[in-house]
């Protein structure tokens, strides 16, 4: 058993041998490891974790353990988190460690591999959105709306301290932004919606010269498809305010260009593509105008040329970031989603444009064909907005929401409940085959 | 060895192109969707390879690129150390692919995972508190700085600024900022180390904190840290560790009884989660009692043997749209409880030997010491980023360079406790080749890798971020 082998009382992944320790410390004229550490006896730590080691083995039978306890439950569940169905070739190549350990391309000359690939991200991301720039990824998109409301502090020409977001926004997403708000001294306010959409003439009368920018999201958190985004765009241009949307590159696949409704930047959750459900891991994406370039948070890869004059990547404008510029960095992210941003472009490859527009058809018709078969249960009804949507919708239950999901999760399903007698409910891919199921399940608990 | 440099030498021109290009690049037009035509695009140009081509394309990219399992790579305060297999076998578990939006009762596993994590890693830092949400070391530096932001406000005590030494690390700067502080810039003593009469003058009533690395980027351990935290302490402020060191005092010091009030980890610095070309890491933030009041929503507790998220009574909000990079913290919990107590311990020694070992044989200056996990060596008349493409001619990875800026040409280098004597041993050689080049040999490298010296000037003057901005298209 592992418990056999030389390193059980030691790290298994420091490989030196009692000789070659021996050897070691005898170069750097030391009599034992401990006399290597420069710390006084006032600091010392002379205590125990606590903590036993365990063979691979029993530590896989641990974790197993475990998520053993968690219920066993198909999810029709979105709300920013999405669960597609990813290739396993992506599993496979993305495993390689030549990406999954290395490190950022400090030295790019031994860094192409990464450095094309996330070229090709970004690539990718200037074709789904039509803008110019965008960097080679975020943590999720809350931290990309929030960089998003400092970066329109900086470029926007009037001074003003006002973000307004809908009155529908994920609660996480509205948190961080706030989080991020507050240094800059920014204020979140929420402008309303009506019908699942923006209330155009309501938020005309919120915004004001003093409104940095104005954030609208296609799909809502609801599901809907925001119809009217060119008019949100020209009030916020009309009032000198940064025009944020936030999207996914599934969306986007079938959606109207960004770029053609007047969206400055957007931002998103990319990992709709390439990594499943991972109880919320993200992507952020991020995607602006060449005119805000030097202002745009994250690592940026450029393409330039060796010495040889052939093609080659490189990080670049890195003047912009905080190993270079300290506290007047434009963000303090590092280390980024790197090689999340590796198998969303890879995810995306291997779909193609054909694929990726099938699958946002898809998103669009399996949500309104589930819709359709909830509306016809007695105490149901679905969508509560009559609107075009994209993998999700609201429903209302004559019963409580609370109850009804309760029962379905007894039943093996789980759904959001939204409101007291609203559930909202998402279907992709890898839940269609469950739906006969769970429109039955639905039937019994909506009694 | 799988970094193939010879294959990729003898391969065509059109290995440089990217995948989104003329060459493989296809458009469809989008008619007859399900929505109006106003609301949807007209075209879609994206890359479409077959599977096989796409298994090509990206199989030869790796070959184009130098991990830790390609050979050293000692880039110093990054800490790039060996990732065991083992761990990723457990983060792809099927059943850890769980939705955020599920109510408690459905997620007692993960919830119970993250708890005993929170566990370890508040025994490891000596802290009381821990949360798991910021998804890498510069998102927890910013969850610290606003959990002291939030201390002093709850104290009606606003205060304007934060002190951080001249060696720290850059996210140090940017985060203060970030959460609206001004930046007092502290001078390194001439031993490398905390300036006392430094601190104290720059130390005062608008002090909301002191960000410090312990054992700090040189590689030296602050031996002074209980008369810093009294004069950061008595002036009301609080004192933050920069936990990107921490693998340098596994078992040895821990922060808490250091006298630090809050810390983040950098669980891929510490612990081994790879850092994947740039990202994801996970940077959990650990507080002592007083301060956990504050930390992010939700934090995890257990109550009558069960699980559940909860809202810390003056919680500075989120910092992660939902609860932060779970795969990342699956990791780190296998590798933790892979090593135990004596493993980590055992980690800290060897990193700690690795790096003094190979100060010893290289023959650059190496000022200051003893050191701790990594050390800093000059390359004196050389200039240190041609040292740094030379080395990458003897076929390793070059340590990080011209940083931190109190040592002239810095070549900061931290070995790590994977390697062994004899790759230590190669690394040696390497620096030693290097050191004894000519300013010629060291302006034309990189020789060895299929790219050479790539044009970084003209990528910043002239940017081409994207395929379609590309000016050769």
């Amino acid at each position: 058993m592992s418990n056999s082998n030389s390193h059980a009382t030691g790290s298994p992944y420091a490989p030196q041998t009692a000789a070659e320790t021996a050897a070691m410390l005898d170069v750097v004229g030391a009599d034992d490891l401990e006399s290597l550490f420069d710390v006084p006896e006032s600091v010392a730590f002379d205590g125990e974790f606590g903590i036993d080691a365990r063979s691979e083995r029993a530590t896989r039978r641990e974790v197993a353990g475990l998520l053993s306890r968690n219920a066993d439950l198909t999810e029709f569940l979105g709300r920013g988190h999405y669960d597609h169905y990813v290739p396993s070739v992506v599993d496979d190549l993305a495993s390689r460690s030549e990406f999954l350990t290395s490190y950022t391309q400090y030295q790019p000359e031994v860094a192409q591999g990464f450095l094309q690939a996330l070229f090709e991200f970004q690539s990718m991301l200037v074709e789904l959105t039509g803008l110019d720039v965008a960097n080679c990824s975020m943590y999720d998109d809350a931290t990309a709306l929030g960089e998003a409301a400092t970066l329109s502090q900086r470029v926007r020409s009037v001074s003003g301290d006002r973000i307004l977001v809908p009155e529908h926004l994920r609660e996480g997403k509205r948190a961080v932004l706030s989080n991020y708000a507050e240094g800059p001294d920014l204020t979140v306010e929420s402008y309303p919606m009506t019908d699942g959409v923006a209330d155009v003439p309501a938020l005309a009368d919120e915004i004001g010269d003093d409104t940095a920018m104005v954030y609208a999201e296609s799909p809502t958190v609801r599901g809907v498809i925001e119809e009217r985004l060119g008019a949100i765009g020209d009030l916020a241009h009309d009032h000198d305010a940064l025009f944020c949307l936030g999207s996914d590159p599934i969306a986007l696949s079938l959606l109207e260009r960004p770029a053609n409704v007047g969206a400055d930047v957007v931002v998103g959750d990319a990992a709709s593509l390439g990594t499943g459900t991972a109880y919320g891991f993200g992507l952020g994406m991020f995607v602006t105008r060449e005119e805000y370039l030097r202002q745009v948070p994250g690592r940026l890869v450029g393409a330039s040329e060796d010495a040889a004059d052939r093609r080659a990547y490189t990080l670049t404008l890195q003047t912009r970031e905080q190993h270079i510029r300290k506290e007047r960095a434009t963000s303090n992210i590092c280390t980024n989603q790197a090689w999340v941003a590796l198998r969303t472009a890879m995810h995306a490859a291997w779909l193609g444009p054909d694929g990726l527009v099938d699958l946002a058809e898809d998103c669009v018709t399996r949500a309104r064909d589930l819709a359709d078969r909830l509306d016809d249960i007695v105490g149901v009804t679905a969508p509560i907005h009559g609107r075009h949507h994209f993998r999700e919708f609201l429903a209302h239950t004559d019963q409580p929401a609370s109850a009804i999901v309760a029962d379905l999760a007894a039943d093996g399903f789980a759904v959001h409940a939204v409101d007291d007698h609203l559930v909202q409910v998402c279907v992709t891919e890898t839940t269609t085959d469950a739906t006969d199921e769970f429109v039955a399940a639905f039937r019994e608990v909506a009694k | 060895m799988k970094y193939d440099q010879a294959r990729w030498t003898d391969d065509s021109d059109d290995l440089y192109e990217p995948l989104l290009s003329e060459k493989t690049s296809k458009t469809v037009d989008i008619e007859d969707s399900p929505l109006p035509d106003d609301l949807t695009r007209d075209s879609l140009s994206l890359p479409d390879p077959a599977e096989p081509e796409l298994a090509r394309h990206y199989t030869r990219l790796s070959q184009m690129n130098y991990g830790v399992e390609s050979g050293p790579f000692p880039l110093g305060s990054c800490t790039m150390k060996y990732n065991p297999s083992f761990t990723e076998d457990v983060a792809a578990r099927a059943d850890a692919a769980i939705h955020p939006g599920r109510p408690d009762s459905t997620v007692q596993g993960t919830l119970a995972l993250c708890h005993r994590l929170q566990d370890y890693l508040g025994r490891i830092g000596g802290m009381d508190a821990v949360t798991l949400q910021p998804p890498a070391g510069a998102a927890g530096e910013f969850t610290g700085i606003q959990i002291a932001k939030a201390y002093h406000e709850h104290n009606d005590d606003e205060r304007s600024e934060v002190v951080i030494p001249d060696s720290a690390h850059g996210t140090n700067f940017a985060t203060a900022a970030m959460a609206g502080y001004e930046v007092v810039e502290l001078p390194s003593g001439d031993d490398g180390r905390v300036d006392i009469e430094a601190l104290e003058a720059a130390v005062g009533d608008d002090t909301a904190a002191l960000m410090l690395t312990n054992p700090n980027t040189l590689g030296l351990f602050e031996r002074d840290i209980e008369h810093v935290a009294d004069i950061v302490h008595d002036a009301g402020g609080l004192l933050y560790y920069d936990g990107a060191n921490l693998n340098a005092l596994l078992g040895r010091a821990r922060p808490g009884d250091m006298g630090f009030d809050v810390m983040h980890y950098n669980v891929h610095k510490t612990f081994a989660t790879p850092h994947g070309g740039g990202g994801p890491g996970a940077g959990p933030v650990g507080v002592r009692e007083e301060l956990a009041q504050f930390l992010p929503n939700p934090h995890v507790r257990e109550r009558g043997g069960n699980y559940e998220h909860y809202e810390p009574a003056n919680s500075i909000g989120k910092v992660h749209g939902f609860y932060g990079n779970w795969p990342v913290l699956l990791k780190t919990f296998a590798y933790i409880a892979r090593l135990g107590d004596e493993g980590l311990r055992d980690a800290s020694a060897k990193a700690v030997l690795n790096a003094n070992y190979l100060a010893e044989q290289i023959e650059y200056e190496v000022p200051f010491g003893p050191f701790h996990h990594e050390f800093v060596a000059s390359a004196g008349e050389q200039d240190a980023a041609d040292a740094a493409k030379r080395m990458l001619d003897y076929g390793v990875h070059p340590p990080t360079t011209k940083w931190p800026e109190i040592v002239d040409e810095a070549l900061m280098t931290e070995p790590t406790e994977g390697e062994t004597k004899r790759s230590l041993d190669q690394l040696a050689a390497a620096f030693n080749a290097v050191a004894g080049d000519s300013d010629a040999e060291l302006a034309d490298a990189p020789s060895r890798p299929a790219a050479k010296r790539i044009d970084q000037v003209t990528a910043a003057r002239n940017p081409q971020l994207s395929w379609q901005a590309l000016d050769d298209m």
